[in-house]
């Protein structure tokens, strides 16, 4: 399929970042974009009119498709473009070298794109002889770290300022050890530095595109640093990758889509570089790329469409819900084992990857209804991630022992008397058991209860007991 | 069957169409020659003075600065003067903008004008924006000789010159002069929207300016006093 999937292996990958301290105390710095959606949020007395619109301009647009792909498809070769399709990661992968080989390219600058860490774009080209070189700080870091981004908008925020200076002064030869990298801006000059020369050398330029728009044949892509500009108007070839969902009809829709971007994602009213890319350089321009390439992916998208996943289809990728997730807050997005995260991650991962590796993405969740609460779209993540528990139950995917734990439980829930004989029963004796202490460290059956909490001891009575003695009196 | 035909057999497939139905092409059709405007907020919405004062407010929050001129002839004495008080060299390039043109730069004859895109070698641009958008403190910018993107991008100081008659309550607004200026579903190369100077927050979430980008946006609002 695509990159390395290790959600197999999610319960030992939140073991080991439980564990990891460094990664713990980057994750304590992350409460910075909830305070700020809130307030961006606040400022805005329309920002609850704009989520309707947007989750309404999207599910519009979806059950509209095909028509608008075809009408984005003519403005894009209207205007000098050329759109490309790709069924699958392979033949996107595909595609792009072709365009790389056919144009000669040996230095290929990237600005930050999900689809190309689906489709594992970067091994692929280095093994094909191109150097990818990203562009994002956040991506630039991890990239010379050989890691996954963990965030699908903070790449590194898994990081600490003090790894990411052992990671520059590993690879950036010429660094003086007596040159100051202890803070980050003298982190960020140095990698301006070392970047700004790759923009300037690069054959080609691939981007992503956070909406395609319908009405003009226009990509957007939407950045703070200005490197997704350097990396599309610098370079000859400007490739843009986008999956069939990024569809907007209009310039009107897109900014309603844009006021709610922002300030899910990071709390700032605008991002400080929207820009809206249409074919390649004009006659007269003196400046942008002589190619502009548009690599349409569907990788699993359309097969979502007008089913149960359909609305996950809506998700602008602003990364709201996991910032707000406590699981993710706990972890960090490496857990998840393959490129999305949190919350939109453990629906998204199952219908891509296949529910039978990520079964237990959609588990680790308490229902807790901040990630939808917060979801510029308004996608009922919660309800997809109970429809894929309740999928992979159907298809036996569960552990032996929670398939009989949940019959075992299910017996005596749909016999109610039973079950009040039962708990009758039971409740003294843990009652009497428990009573010095109050709670359980330890309870037979319960190991997955009692491993990293205490169990209450119950009061002796149970409450449908004293309750119908509260009523005879 | 191609990778194409596939897509759009699979699209219909799952949403049950054929493709060839009226009423949906018809909606089609309609909301992209009608492009109707959704929630517009009334924060810019404003009379003329009070859109600058918001406009200007809101280009300082993201860490720009304003400064209001009478007339295009105040620009060269207010470049060289900002270009002192930053300690850089006066030498600035700008495109061949007509309205930058058609200023008397010899005001400030200090000052070095280069005009064309840039290669990574200048220092400072001085651009002239299409329209700016108070409701955030935006600019937008477009491509092509008069304004060369390179301009927005390669220079670690970016000077903007805006009309304040084009200055708008909104993106809406910006999109419908694109429309006239272009042709109806027709756009420059790049357009760029712009709201303060480049940043990055990917260390530790440590806030700073001048990533990629500009590490400097300086506004000239012009006309508006």
């Amino acid at each position: 399929m695509t990159a390395t999937v290790t959600s197999p292996s999610f319960k030992e990958n939140v073991r080991t970042a439980l564990a990891d301290r460094q990664l713990q105390e980057a994750l304590s710095f992350g409460l910075g974009f909830v305070q700020r959606r809130r307030q961006a949020a606040d400022r805005l007395p329309e920002f609850e009119a704009l989520r309707d619109a947007a989750r309404d301009i999207k599910n519009h647009t979806l059950a509209h498709l095909d028509l608008y792909l075809g009408a984005y498809e003519e403005r894009v070769v209207a205007s000098g473009g050329r759109v490309h399709y790709a069924l699958d990661a392979e033949q996107a992968r595909g595609i792009v070298l072709d365009i790389c080989r056919r144009t000669g390219a040996r230095v290929v600058t990237k600005g930050k794109t999900m689809i190309a860490e689906e489709i594992a774009l970067n091994d692929f080209l280095t093994a094909n002889g191109i150097a990818p070189v990203e562009t994002d700080l956040g991506e630039y870091i991890i990239q010379i770290r050989g890691e996954a981004p963990s965030h699908i908008i903070a790449p590194a925020i898994h990081l600490k300022k003090e790894q990411v200076e052992a990671d520059f002064r590993r690879v950036h030869g010429n660094l003086p050890p007596e040159r100051n990298l202890t803070e980050p801006a003298a982190l960020l000059a140095e990698a301006r530095g070392v970047l700004r020369e790759r923009f300037l050398a690069a054959d080609v330029g691939i981007t992503g595109a956070n909406f395609l728009v319908a009405e003009t044949g226009t990509s957007i892509i939407v950045t703070n640093e200005g490197n997704g500009d350097l990396t599309q108007t610098l370079p000859k070839v400007h490739i843009v990758l986008a999956t069939i969902e990024k569809l907007v009809p209009t310039l009107e829709d897109v900014a309603q889509l844009m006021r709610v971007l922002a300030r899910s994602a990071t709390g700032q009213d605008m991002s400080v570089y929207t820009t809206l890319s249409t074919g390649p350089r004009r006659p007269d321009d003196p400046d942008g790329p002589q190619e502009y390439h548009v690599v349409i992916l569907d990788n699993g998208r359309s097969a979502m469409l007008g089913g149960e996943f359909n609305d996950m289809l809506r998700c602008i990728r602003c990364g709201a819900c996991m910032n707000h997730c406590p699981v993710y807050n706990a972890i960090g997005g490496h857990a998840y084992g393959w490129v999305y995260p949190g919350p939109m991650g453990a629906v998204l991962t199952p219908s891509l990857a296949g529910i039978e590796r990520a079964r237990d993405l959609p588990n680790a969740s308490t229902f807790c209804g901040r990630c939808e609460e917060v979801c510029p779209v308004r996608i009922p993540l919660p309800r997809m991630m109970r429809a894929w528990r309740e999928r992979e139950f159907e298809r036996r995917l569960s552990p032996a022992t929670v398939r009989s734990g949940l019959k075992f439980w299910a017996f005596f829930a749909r016999r109610p008397r039973l079950y009040g004989a039962a708990t009758t029963l039971v409740a003294p004796v843990l009652a009497l058991v428990g009573r010095a202490r109050g709670r359980f460290r330890w309870l037979p059956l319960a190991g997955g209860w009692t491993r990293t909490r205490d169990f209450p001891a119950p009061q002796g009575s149970t409450f449908q007991t004293q309750w119908a003695n509260r009523r005879r009196r | 069957m191609d990778a194409r035909d596939t897509i759009f057999a699979a699209i219909r497939r799952s949403l049950g169409v054929t493709g060839r139905e009226g009423p949906r092409r018809a909606a089609v059709a309609e909301r992209l020659k009608t492009h109707p405007a959704g929630v517009i907020p009334a924060r810019g919405n404003l009379p003329p003075r009070q859109r600058i004062d918001l406009f200007r407010a809101m280009v300082e929050a993201a860490a720009g600065t304003v400064e209001e001129l009478s007339t295009y002839d105040d620009v060269p004495s207010v470049v060289a003067a900002f270009l002192r008080a930053h300690n850089l060299p006066p030498a600035v390039r700008r495109g061949e903008d007509p309205r930058l043109a058609a200023i008397d730069w010899e005001r400030a004859p200090s000052l070095t004008i280069t005009v064309g895109r840039a290669d990574g070698s200048e220092l400072v641009a001085v651009s002239h924006a299409f329209g700016g958008v108070a409701e955030s403190g935006t600019l937008m910018l477009v491509s092509g000789k008069d304004n060369p993107t390179t301009l927005n991008f390669l220079p670690d100081t970016h000077l903007v010159v805006v009309a304040a008659g084009d200055v708008h309550g909104d993106y809406e607004t910006l999109w419908q002069r694109l429309r006239v200026a272009y042709g109806a579903g027709q756009m420059p190369r790049t357009v760029n929207l712009i709201t303060g100077p480049s940043r990055s927050a990917d260390i530790e979430q440590t806030l700073i300016l001048g990533a990629h980008g500009p590490r400097r946006l300086h506004v000239m609002v012009v006309g508006s006093i």
